[in-house]
């Protein structure tokens, strides 16, 4: 019992080991604060966008619009934020209450959240598209400081995916209403029996995942120094799969921020992985895919074995 | 612990879902510091009731006071929990992701805040060694992993747990069905104990037994309402059964004539040799409950380690997670395993499907206008008979049964019990996991198991609680 738990906690810090280790063999210059730096600085973003998805999926729904909502964030931030930085702020807020509102539609109307989110992807890209038609504008100076920032020993964006990582874990995992939070996934039913409201809570997990969606699209901007419409559209994917990689499931409430986390590293290491073994980019996507079935096809597996010892 | 619970009072409450009429007016009193009994036919209402004292549902008609004040109008759980009122629904409550700990915090909005974990832990765990000592539960236990009958005490014990807000009545819907019968035992006298110490209590429970000699006043429900109303002395077995309207079988009826001399012929034996079965048999599988009975079933389901001589078909206990497709019409859900039987040139013939599922509605006297209706229009015990139908009409000669009489009224069981022993005449065999003593007298031969393993055989004039209970229990005796 305790050894499958284990063994599938473990898995995905494994993963990203064995893809960490391969990368370091093809390419040994990767080994260094430099190399680590420039391998993983994308990873930060897509850390805070899983840590949005996983946040949905906390509750059984799922977010197919959130790569498009941080392009959209990443334009907001190299035009308005920079402009008049008020204003800014107050349409980056206005888009969490969105995120929110949308939560409490789909609770309240019952709507498949599949089919709200793949709606709202287009939404999201074609209000992007509007504000900046063609990739363009800059990034705000303070946002660029702080994703330049340089700390010692350990490469910042290590420190950055740990810090979001262990905060998250505690706040989810070990709070009174972190379990609210996955109580809600677990069974509904049971959560409303005992006087809870469905609706808040379902509000509030959306508004939390706007939160971050936002926080990654910005974090996304101060390393492209420019904002593009389309520059996150792979994120919708890359999240789910950090999610689950990272030892979550689609349903029942089960999800681990650490993993999440741990998640989006390997999925940026692979793609990095990927170029050093000059796999073109074409096949990029499908190779990234080839990791994620045989992680999952581990999982499987060792919850099968575990199954089997019972 | 002082408790000062209220009087509730129901008056012409009605509930109707379309066209259907749940309840037809209840009048209901329920005092502090009384246990009260509820029992009626699956489908009579009980459940209803429940869900609206509950406040999930809210009646149709009528009002709901306590203490004299009116609270029909905006009655929902927040405002039964405020009000003490907590419930044990028949399908779990539990989050199965969350600890038993977190669990109790679920239920506690009041247990948040640092060391809130060990809090909710210390709660729970309290009330669970009080309940039920030797529970053998932690606190930091998944859900998920318990077996079914753990996680009923688990949902139970949480249903008493008190912090700041006051508990005045707990309503427990058949609290035994998945509760061997010493830990069954266990609550009926902790639910004694705290009646008599002011709390209210409504036990809903398809066991006469247990209602008789638990509560101190007994209610029966019929076609959505109250037909008596007395206290539980009045009431003996048969005057009980009379008054819900169906007839009593007596016990010695279902004791079936065996034809022992006829050698019959295998229909599954392990490779062990410790366990047969041969065709024509009712085989009871008894013990504690989670002792290995079901993982047998699974066994001579997946046929490991064992020899099985006929198709098998399974009826689960734990219907909502293993036994019906909650989005299928009760059609569908009866005639699953009977795909390859209904196929004509490769399609599934719906005519064939219709008349079979039709023919299996007249025997089992499915409550429904239609069978094209989704399974979850259906009561309870209808879903479990779907379920019977669901095997009995495949083409399996072995019929494994986990627990399947679980939360099923008097009237339904005799049925089927019937229908079980024409069947096993025709030749099918039948191997029968019950929690309930009764329902073994029904067999040809019972295994008893402990941890896993079988660990005595009774033939039919042996079998007895009392041996079925000592060989559960020699190791602790010794």
């Amino acid at each position: 019992m305790i050894n499958k738990k284990l063994l599938r906690q473990a898995l995905p810090l494994v993963s990203l080991a064995v893809v960490l280790v391969a990368t370091f063999i093809v390419q040994p210059r990767t080994m260094s604060y430099f190399g680590l730096n420039l391998m993983l600085q994308y990873a930060v973003p897509i850390a805070l966008a899983t840590i949005a998805q996983m946040f949905i999926i906390t509750c059984n729904d799922l977010d197919l619009s959130i790569g498009p909502f941080v392009g959209l964030v990443s334009c907001i931030g190299a035009t308005l934020l920079l402009d008049s930085p008020i204003l800014g702020i107050a349409a980056l807020a206005a888009l969490i209450a969105v995120y929110s509102a949308i939560g409490a539609l789909i609770q309240l109307r019952n709507l498949p959240s599949i089919v709200v989110t793949l709606g709202l992807a287009f939404i999201w890209l074609g209000i992007a598209v509007l504000i900046l038609p063609s990739p363009g504008g800059k990034a705000p100076i303070w946002l660029k400081s702080i994703m330049a920032t340089q700390t010692p020993i350990i490469p910042f964006p290590i420190i950055a995916a740990l810090v979001i990582g262990i905060a998250i874990q505690f706040a989810l995992m070990h709070t009174s209403y972190g379990v609210i939070a996955r109580g809600a996934g677990g069974n509904p039913v049971a959560l409303t029996r005992a006087g809870w409201s469905m609706l808040k809570t379902k509000a509030m997990l959306f508004g939390i995942a706007g939160f971050f969606g936002v926080l990654s699209g910005l974090s996304l901007l101060g390393l492209t120094t420019s904002g593009d419409a389309h520059i996150a559209d792979r994120y919708t994917l890359y999240t789910i799969a950090g999610v689950i990689l990272g030892g979550g499931e689609f349903i029942g409430g089960r999800v681990s921020p650490i993993g999440a986390v741990i998640g989006a590293l390997t999925l940026a290491l692979a793609g990095s992985f990927l170029i050093f073994l000059k796999i073109s980019p074409d096949w990029q996507i499908g190779a990234q895919g080839a990791i994620l079935i045989v992680v999952l096809a581990l999982r499987a597996l060792v919850s099968r074995t575990g199954k089997a010892s019972q | 612990m002082s408790k000062t619970s209220s009087t509730i009072t129901l008056d012409g409450v009605a509930k109707s879902f379309g066209a259907v009429r749940a309840l037809l007016g209840v009048n209901l009193v329920i005092s502090p510091g009384q246990c009260l009994g509820l029992v009626g036919h699956n489908g009579a209402g009980k459940s209803t009731l429940m869900h609206l004292l509950a406040g999930t549902l809210s009646p149709s008609a009528g009002t709901l006071s306590i203490d004299g004040h009116d609270h029909t109008s905006g009655w929902t759980t927040a405002k039964a929990q405020v009000n003490g009122i907590r419930c044990v629904f028949q399908e779990l409550s539990l989050c199965p992701n969350l600890t038993v700990a977190e669990n109790a915090r679920v239920l506690h909005d009041n247990i948040k805040g640092r060391g809130w974990k060990s809090r909710a832990a210390k709660l729970i765990l309290d009330k669970l060694d009080q309940v039920f000592p030797g529970h053998n539960i932690r606190a930091d236990d998944e859900v998920a992993d318990l077996a079914i009958g753990k996680r009923q005490m688990v949902e139970i014990a949480r249903a008493f747990t008190e912090t700041t807000q006051k508990l005045g009545l707990v309503i427990l819907d058949e609290p035994t069905s998945s509760l061997d019968a010493i830990t069954a035992r266990q609550l009926l006298e902790y639910v004694k104990a705290e009646t008599s110490r002011g709390l209210s209590v409504i036990l809903i429970s398809h066991i006469l037994g247990e209602v008789l000699s638990t509560a101190d006043r007994i209610i029966v429900m019929k076609d959505g309402s109250v037909v008596a109303d007395k206290p539980a002395e009045k009431f003996d077995r048969t005057s009980l059964v009379a008054a819900m309207g169906s007839h009593q079988h007596a016990g010695e009826a279902a004791q079936m004539a065996l034809s022992k001399d006829t050698p019959r012929a295998p229909a599954i034996s392990t490779i062990d040799g410790s366990f047969h079965v041969d065709k024509g048999e009712i085989i009871g599988l008894a013990g504690l409950a989670a002792n290995g009975q079901t993982a047998m079933l699974l066994r001579i389901y997946s046929k490991r380690a064992c020899d099985v001589a006929a198709p098998v078909a399974f009826i689960a206990g734990d219907r909502h997670s293993d036994g019906i497709f909650s989005l299928w019409s009760i059609a569908r859900n009866a005639t699953a395993r009977s795909y390859a039987a209904l196929a004509r040139s490769g399609l599934i013939s719906l005519k064939n499907e219709t008349n079979l599922a039709n023919t299996w509605k007249e025997r089992l006297e499915i409550r429904t206008p239609n069978m094209d209706n989704g399974i979850l229009t259906l009561s309870g015990g209808n879903q479990q008979k779907t379920l019977f139908a669901r095997a009995l009409a495949s083409d399996a000669e072995i019929i494994l049964m986990d627990d399947p009489m679980r939360g099923v009224d008097v009237g339904t069981k005799q049925e089927v019990y019937g229908l079980i022993r024409e069947q096993a005449a025709a030749g099918r065999s039948f191997v029968w996991y019950t929690t309930e003593f009764e329902e073994l007298a029904h067999c040809d031969r019972v295994y008893v198991f402990r941890n896993g393993q079988v660990t005595t055989e009774l033939q039919h004039p042996d079998i007895s609680e009392q041996r079925v209970l000592q060989a559960s229990f020699t190791e602790l005796a010794t």
